[in-house]
């Protein structure tokens, strides 16, 4: 039986409803935008029971088989969840590795045993997961993998250092990729991945602290850590390619995940609304021929973003150099999110200099918080500059 | 409402199949062999390649079916646009088509069936717009007097030379209105061909002074306002579709270059100095496909709305910076070569430097934006 425009409209509304009733009341500290910035204990339990409240609800996870936490529905009403959720403007689902990227993964491919050990606790934020693939001396070489797993019995022992652990230091599980074939003519061939514990003896996370002044990552140091045989995902030499999968759905290539607001967008909307009242030579900024001219570049390169998105749709629009609108996505979104954050700071005039813990800052400093994250997104997960390099060897064909 | 507003963006089958065609027919009659041959000659095109376009129907492909043409809209002849800004196609059509889109949406219904046929068999025309240099001007200077004698000229009449007809801009009763001249009512020394920057495109100064218009071929009334407005949107939108597929166009030529090139050694385009300018003009070039083909979703046969007009000045907007930063760059990037004649460069370049003064540069209409999205 297929679901009516009718009910979805219902449904629609009860979320509305529901969201209404229960967003949570302004804790009086800066919450994370992304998961990647749950730098402290407040933020932790403030956003652990915002998500077990939603999942309590039956609104997290809706397209998750039942008997696994999840609500065995079809995906269009998580979907609608979702976009009333920022709409709501309401905190993120911050167990963001375990929703997004581990939790599909164990769905698409996982025992029945790791279904039903895992799934439950990530949609309800008992078990919080991050992710063990970039090492200090290769970021973007996620072949290159150094940590080590070596078979000792019914245990694997595992020696070597992740860095930019999100949550490291609050995590009960780590998706993780380790060497544990060595010398294989292919490096890619002596990977394998393990849904591993972190609370074991030899597992030791020192947060890092960030441009921002906050903690949202790890350092993880694995020294004779010994985990379970049975943690390994797949067979021995697969990690390569299970890897390759959990990007998949960590880009949103792949669908699968429990839904939830992953992130707070900032839009430029919210950057223009945030400049109504600031003065410049004694008229409203926004009068300001010059400001104009930056803020319509602006609006124009987030619609253009969204325009790419729907040309991408379109098979004629795209022949000319296919993969364009794909593989430079990132670049193009995540160093369009920089500049607007940068703008926004330097049209505050004398505010923008206040940053936060100021009790005069613009938003309590969220902009100049905002523009110094957005680099985890022009650094992290590939460079811009690795990206460009990808973008021109792969769309244009120039020579490495 | 977000700022971002409509984000519309659809492809027919009728353009799917239109953007092959020209694609492939604007590949094989203008390579830039093609160009080149062109760019000092008194016509500036082939006339062979311009009856061929027209047995394609596309002198008649926006136009209403009932005055001969195909029905289709502006949005018909944005692919066919993109196309020949990627071959550096000349040829009278986008004037002519403007010219058609001038009369189809300000003339009566009886005048429209007595020029729009002919517009659509393939006779060239042209819209005469240009006072002087500024296209945010608020009024219009050529006076077309009680008498119905015209009193003064325009500048930047696209296709002058070609055109058999013009739909001029004027000034009559103080208000603005449109007076259609045959070219056969111009004086002799009428036309003052510019020397444009772009050897591929030719334009005039055309002197009106002293044709006396029949009262049949005025066009007064507020419609002309609007008419206008709509005129120089889908002028913006053409040129930018063209300065889409130029732009295109330069960043293959570019990347050709970088791609054979050697120094120190080394293929150059194996240089991130070179390798990472590039991948900013596609990106350039992907954004200005995309608003090109949001503005083409969103015109149609009616007065342009607010959307509309958003639309075609962020597609003038973008598709001009890109060409003017992609010519400049291929230039720059074929090193000594790229300072030559012989090099294809520069007439992306100089392409650039026409498309961007053409409807107004992306500083008018950023800030006709500014007004339009923060006010």
């Amino acid at each position: 039986m297929s679901t009516t425009e009718l009910e979805l409209q219902e449904f629609r509304a009860d979320v509305a409803a529901w969201l209404q009733a229960n967003k949570p009341a302004d804790p009086g500290f800066l919450l994370p935008q992304t998961f990647m910035e749950v730098g402290d204990e407040h933020q932790l339990e403030f956003l652990r029971e915002w998500q077990h409240r939603v999942w309590s609800a039956g609104y997290l996870g809706m397209a998750w088989p039942k008997q696994y936490g999840g609500g065995g529905v079809e995906p269009v009403f998580q979907a609608i969840v979702d976009q009333e959720m920022r709409r709501a403007d309401v905190p993120i689902c911050f167990n963001v590795i375990g929703l997004g990227w581990a939790g599909p993964l164990i769905n698409d491919i996982g025992t029945e045993a790791e279904k039903a050990k895992y799934l439950r606790g990530i949609l309800s934020a008992e078990d919080i997961w991050c992710q063990g693939f970039s090492e200090p001396d290769h970021g973007s070489d996620l072949g290159n993998v150094q940590t080590r797993a070596v078979r000792d019995g019914d245990e694997y022992v595992i020696n070597g250092q992740k860095i930019w652990t999100t949550m490291g230091n609050f995590a009960k599980y780590m998706i993780l990729l380790a060497r544990s074939i060595p010398d294989t003519p292919r490096k890619y061939d002596g990977l394998s991945f393990f849904l591993a514990p972190m609370q074991v003896p030899g597992v030791d996370t020192r947060p890092i602290r960030k441009l921002t002044g906050e903690y949202g990552f790890t350092e993880t140091f694995f020294t004779d850590a010994r985990i379970p045989a049975d943690c390994l995902m797949g067979e021995e030499g697969q990690g390569w390619k299970i890897a390759m999968q959990t990007l998949q759905y960590e880009r949103g290539a792949e669908a699968g995940a429990a839904g939830g607001l992953a992130m707070v967008r900032v839009t430029v909307d919210d950057m223009i609304s945030q400049l109504q009242g600031v003065m410049r030579d004694g008229e409203p900024l926004l009068a300001d021929p010059v400001v104009r001219d930056q803020l319509v570049q602006a609006i124009m390169e987030e619609k253009a973003l969204i325009l790419g998105d729907r040309r991408g749709h379109i098979g004629a629009l795209t022949s000319d150099y296919p993969g364009s609108l794909p593989l430079s996505n990132k670049l193009r979104a995540s160093e369009m999110s920089r500049r607007m954050r940068q703008l926004a700071i330097n049209l505050q005039g004398a505010e923008g200099a206040l940053y936060v813990g100021d009790a005069e800052a613009r938003q309590g400093g969220f902009w100049q918080r905002a523009y110094f994250n957005s680099f985890s997104v022009t650094i992290g997960g590939g460079t811009s500059q690795v990206q460009a390099n990808i973008v021109a060897e792969h769309v244009l064909g120039l020579p490495k | 409402m977000s700022v971002v507003g409509n984000t519309a963006l659809r492809f027919s089958d009728e353009q799917a199949m239109l953007l092959d065609v020209a694609r492939a027919f604007c590949r094989d009659q203008s390579p830039v062999a093609a160009v080149r041959a062109q760019l000092e000659t008194a016509a500036g095109y082939d006339a062979g390649t311009w009856q061929e376009m027209v047995a394609l129907g596309w002198a008649g492909i926006a136009l209403p079916e009932a005055c001969g043409g195909a029905g289709l809209g502006v949005s018909s002849l944005v692919p066919v646009a993109e196309c020949m800004g990627r071959a550096l196609l000349g040829t009278p059509l986008l004037s002519s088509a403007l010219a058609g889109q001038l009369l189809a949406r300000a003339a009566s219904p009886g005048q429209a069936e007595r020029w729009l046929p002919a517009l659509a068999a393939g006779e060239p025309a042209t819209v005469a717009l240009l006072d002087d240099g500024d296209w945010g001007a608020p009024g219009l200077a050529l006076q077309l007097d009680e008498g119905g004698v015209l009193r003064g000229g325009k500048r930047f009449v696209s296709d002058a030379t070609a055109a058999q007809l013009f739909v001029v801009a004027v000034t009559h009763r103080g208000a603005p209105a449109l007076a259609v001249v045959r070219a056969a009512q111009l004086a002799a020394t009428a036309l003052r061909p510019h020397t444009l920057i772009d050897l591929t495109r030719r334009a005039a100064a055309v002197d009106f002074s002293g044709v006396q218009v029949d009262a049949a071929d005025i066009i007064a009334g507020p419609q002309v306002v609007a008419a206008l407005r709509d005129v120089r949107l889908l002028g913006a939108l053409l040129v930018a579709a063209e300065a889409a597929g130029s732009a295109a166009a330069c960043l293959d030529t570019m990347v050709d270059y970088l791609k054979t090139r050697k120094q120190f050694g080394r293929l150059i385009g194996s240089y991130q100095a070179l390798k990472h300018p590039a991948v900013d003009i596609l990106c350039g070039v992907d954004s200005a496909r995309s608003f090109v083909y949001h503005a083409a979703t969103l015109v149609g046969e009616g007065p342009l709305d607010r959307d509309a007009e958003i639309a075609c000045r962020m597609a003038k907007a973008q598709a001009c910076q890109v060409l003017s930063h992609a010519g400049d760059r291929a230039v720059q990037f074929h090193g000594g070569m790229g300072f030559t004649w012989e090099c294809d460069a520069q007439l992306y370049l100089r392409r650039a430097q026409w498309c961007q003064q053409q409807f107004g540069d992306p500083q008018h209409h950023r800030r006709r934006l500014a007004a339009l999205l923060l006010d």
